[in-house]
């Protein structure tokens, strides 16, 4: 085996190549399924985005806290929400994360320091100033992250939640995942400064932008400012510049994007497929232990549409419960 | 030990009490200390109206300044309590619930539910409520049946000094979001308030006066109009029971409904707005579930559905009066009288 270029180990990189294709396969499979009929309500797919949620979730413990967007799927995964309990939720099921209360959007773990999906685009950002407030207090290091796309980074509770974390120097990373598009409307057209890292010195806090669709580049650059949040350093703001392999939701015809721009992205931009290519370049893991990971990810996929199908439904007693916790 | 305090130094001593007993208590708001990063003396407020004033003094950075930013700060308190806190955010008016409405009705209210009965959130927003402070529209609305109708939250309004600190030291204990609305009229109310920690359960509500005529049931200010108006009443032997909500989400139907049954007659009184207001669900709860025994049809003295006036002379025009309420349990009693003539009629 060839020395080891990277800043991670080889059973790390194995580990984030798992991470990532499990993202990727999990979206994938709902994809199909939803143009089948079988799951409800909304899906909005985190394909193509993986390299960000990983890059980042790697520097993470469960004590670490995110809150994530409608897009949630992959930050949930990387957070190491079990991905059984994930599939049955989104499927509706007793079972589920949620036990089928929340659905897609609303999918959170506390226990992993999953704060939950969210169907209020910015809402997360002042949720991760309140987790990050209890870690300074509770003086144990961790970190709030919030996550934003391009569309909530133009909410007010968002620009607000800057300006917070900046004056109450919080232990907070804003992630702004800039997938190029709010739902249908162009980030070119919607956000008003040249970059995201303009945005965040006018709050007073450092801005990195990075390739979201490069791992070691969010890695790289997400270590850094996490580590310095934990050392008392304050909040920063991180822009991952990366790719929308489907449309806002399922079932969005995209006819707002260009003639083969999807095609160009998959060919080009695909973070899982360079990510891949590289580590093998470099000698430090072998095609087919990745090939070997590809078809346990699959098995995993098929077992937990399998059981979310076979699991029971919610009853009408499930209906008025855990409205408070007593009344 | 019980001693005369008022109802904003019940409140401050409710908090205090349990900032001593509980570490992960924390309070924050807009100038709650007051000064913060001025170049004069720090704790310089304690809340606009001087509300906590003190406790910096005693709990230090547990109590913190903040920007002008209600959905941030607001939303953080929530985040916070969803990770083991039991903040404290003050929202200083009501009224400007609308720029952190999420944060409250989508976020605080939904966690326990939508994540699948596994996210608490401990978190108390005390803000002031109520007219009569010559504050106009935007700074002296009622709001709380918009917080009513949230499942989720808990909503709190007390009427005195004892009942705000056994409240306000539950809604802190407690493990659901609370709104907790503090009639800043009634601040320099006085009762008698035990110097120690104490609770009052939510969802009892207090019979302030017994009567046998009527039943008037309110809430905050209005219990205090309601007992102006049972006293004049009493002059024309007419007895009315007067019944303090004290906690309008939960409610406590039993005690109305047992009190509609003795009297026959229901008046109710909210500093609201007349529509969809805590008003017209008691009339509506009572209508559905007591209609037997009600003699005459449920009567409702609220605010006019308009915005609060300025002008002193509109104002007190606006703020339901005792009069009125007095004259709404006359109409009862009459109204009885004429469905009876009815009745031997036919």
């Amino acid at each position: 085996m060839a020395n080891n270029p990277f800043p991670l180990s080889r059973e790390d990189l194995l580990k984030v190549y798992r991470t990532m294709k499990t993202i990727r396969e999990f979206e994938e499979r709902l994809h199909v399924d939803f143009a089948k009929g079988d799951i409800p309500g909304f899906v909005h797919l985190y394909a193509g985005e993986e390299a960000s949620a990983t890059g980042i979730m790697m520097h993470l413990k469960d004590n670490d806290r995110i809150a994530s967007t409608h897009r949630g799927h992959g930050h949930c995964i990387a957070k190491g929400v079990d991905v059984h309990e994930m599939m049955a939720e989104i499927h509706g099921k007793a079972t589920g994360a949620c036990r089928g209360k929340g659905g897609s959007m609303h999918i959170a773990d506390l226990s992993k320091g999953m704060m939950g999906a969210n169907g209020i685009l910015g809402a997360g950002a002042p949720l991760a100033c309140g987790a990050g407030l209890a870690a300074k207090f509770r003086g144990d290091g961790s970190v709030g992250i919030s996550f934003v796309g391009d569309g909530a980074s133009n909410q007010g509770m968002f620009l607000e939640s800057l300006n917070l974390a900046a004056v109450w120097n919080l232990p907070v990373i804003f992630v702004v995942e800039n997938n190029g598009y709010a739902e249908s409307t162009s980030v070119e057209w919607a956000v008003a400064c040249d970059s995201y890292v303009d945005r965040a010195s006018g709050f007073g806090l450092p801005g990195v932008s990075v390739d979201g669709t490069d791992f070691f580049a969010v890695h790289e650059a997400a270590g850094e400012i996490i580590r310095r949040a934990r050392d008392g350093g304050g909040p920063a703001l991180l822009e991952c510049e990366m790719v929308r392999f489907y449309g806002h939701f399922e079932g969005d015809a995209q006819a707002y994007r260009a003639k083969g721009e999807v095609e160009d992205l998959r060919a080009r931009r695909d973070c899982i497929k360079n990510f891949a290519e590289r580590v093998i370049e470099a000698g430090v893991v072998k095609r087919d232990e990745l090939s070997a990971i590809d078809r346990e990810v699959l098995d995993l996929i098929e077992d937990a549409v399998g059981s979310a199908k076979a699991a029971p439904l919610p009853t009408a007693k499930d209906l008025l419960t855990d409205v408070y916790v007593s009344y | 030990m019980a001693r005369k305090i008022s109802m904003k130094d019940a409140i401050n001593e409710a908090i205090d009490l349990e900032m001593r007993r509980d570490p992960t208590v924390i309070l924050m708001g807009e100038d709650v200390v007051g000064g913060t990063g001025s170049p004069g003396e720090a704790d310089a407020w304690g809340g606009v109206l001087g509300v906590t004033k003190g406790l910096y003094a005693k709990h230090g950075k547990r109590l913190m300044d903040t920007p002008l930013s209600e959905s941030a700060y607001v939303g953080a308190a929530i985040g916070a309590a969803a990770c083991g806190m039991r903040p404290i955010a003050e929202l200083m008016f009501v009224d400007f619930m609308g720029v952190c409405f999420d944060e409250i009705f989508n976020q605080a209210a939904k966690f326990q539910y939508m994540f699948g009965g596994k996210v608490q959130t401990p978190v108390v927003i005390r803000t002031m409520v109520g007219a009569g402070f010559r504050a106009a529209a935007q700074h002296s609305q009622m709001l709380t049946p918009i917080f009513t109708h949230i499942p989720g939250l808990k909503v709190i309004c007390p009427s005195n000094a004892y009942d705000a600190k056994g409240l306000l030291t539950q809604s802190i204990r407690d493990n659901d979001p609370v709104i907790f609305c503090e009639h800043k009229n009634l601040y320099a109310h006085e009762s008698d308030v035990p110097a120690e920690a104490y609770t009052i359960p939510f969802g009892e509500a207090n019979v302030v006066r017994e009567g046998k005529d009527a039943t008037i049931v309110t809430y905050g200010l209005m219990v205090h109009k309601a007992l102006e108006a049972a006293d004049a009443l009493a002059k024309e032997k007419v007895e009315a029971e007067v019944i303090d909500l004290r906690t309008l989400s939960p409610i406590d139907w039993e005690t109305v409904i047992e009190s509609v049954e003795n009297t026959g007659r229901l008046v109710v009184v909210d500093e609201a707005h007349p529509r969809c207001s805590i008003a017209t669900d008691v009339a509506a709860y009572v209508g559905q579930n007591a209609f037997g025994a009600l003699r005459a049809g449920a009567q409702m003295v609220t605010a006019p559905h308009t915005p609060v006036p300025f002008s002193p002379a509109l104002e007190d025009l606006y703020i339901p009066s005792s009069t009125a309420i007095a004259a709404a349990v006359r109409k009862t009693l009459a109204s009885e009288q004429e469905a009876g003539g009815r009745r031997r009629a036919s």
